[in-house]
């Protein structure tokens, strides 16, 4: 399924998530890294003295699409697969890789690249490579 | 204010993601999607973001502390070890096969898409079981 190029609202969405990086690290000195938030809140080590802040951020996360109902009068548009094998071992493999590698998109891809960190950047070259053989893959070779 | 700023800070965070895309699993997989019905609107995301992170964070670090704690918590490693190779390997084909990251995911819950509610609950296991992995390769050391 095909979907518009969406310049004008990518960007703009783009520079809100930024924004918000920089919140978190002007008021608290940390990375918005999503990964690290709430991987911080699961067994078997949990990070108590950052856990209270952890789960708020996670509520602020929650309110977003609510709150997005409210103010546009409709819900997000979102296209979610129906092959819950598939999204149940791609959670495995997103939740598995992200803390073994110490960061996702927003860790890596986001805060890591601004603070030009060697090891994000080569996280965020790895991740996209990956990602994008699997959906060559997916789509081209097994999809057909 | 404390607890504010994080809530703020998650609520734009969410926004954010509705709003360029990326809570959109189909959005993603087809920005990844070269040869196919290819839609690079989500380089601007990233490209929208570091925009404003590089500068913030340069204007941020000329303050001693931040507002609510002793010191930045920035991440100190520079080498580039096989856990941080492997664990991006994996990460990146998780997140071509789902459309999703962690973020998006997270955000994407209130929606109730059966995919998401099946996606979340794995990614925390795996998360916790890569928690348990390090654990134990620290303990045998």
């Amino acid at each position: 399924m095909e979907t518009q190029f969406t310049p004008l609202t990518s960007l703009t969405g783009g520079a809100l998530i930024g924004f918000s990086a920089v919140i978190l690290m002007i008021s608290h000195g940390r990375i918005a890294g999503i990964s690290g938030i709430i991987s911080s809140i699961l067994p078997p080590s949990i990070d108590r003295s950052e856990i209270s802040q952890s789960l708020i951020f996670i509520v602020g996360l929650f309110l977003a699409a609510p709150l997005w109902f409210l103010i546009q009068g409709e819900i997000p548009v979102q296209v979610v697969s129906d092959n819950y094998i598939l999204l149940g071992i791609a959670g495995l493999f997103v939740g598995f890789g992200s803390v073994l590698g110490n960061g996702c998109t927003s860790g890596h891809g986001v805060c890591g690249i601004s603070r030009v960190s060697g090891r994000s950047i080569v996280a965020t070259g790895t991740f996209m490579t990956t990602a994008f053989v699997t959906v060559l893959v997916l789509r081209h070779v097994v999809g057909g | 204010m404390r607890i504010l700023s994080t809530l703020i800070a998650g609520l734009i965070f969410g926004t954010g993601l509705i709003l360029s895309g990326m809570a959109n699993p189909i959005k993603v997989q087809n920005f990844l999607d070269f040869f196919g019905s290819w839609d690079p609107s989500l380089a601007l995301v990233m490209g929208g973001a570091i925009l404003v992170t590089m500068p913030g964070f340069w204007l941020v670090q000329k303050r001693k502390t931040p507002f609510f704690n002793n010191v930045f918590h920035l991440p100190t490693k520079t080498d580039f070890d096989f856990r941080l190779l492997a664990g991006a390997t994996i990460f990146g084909v998780g997140w071509g096969l789902g459309g999703f990251c962690p973020g998006p995911a997270v955000t994407s819950l209130p929606l109730a898409a059966k995919g998401t509610l099946v996606f979340v609950p794995a990614m925390l296991i795996g998360m916790a079981a890569a928690k348990l992995t390090s654990l134990k390769s620290r303990r045998s050391i």
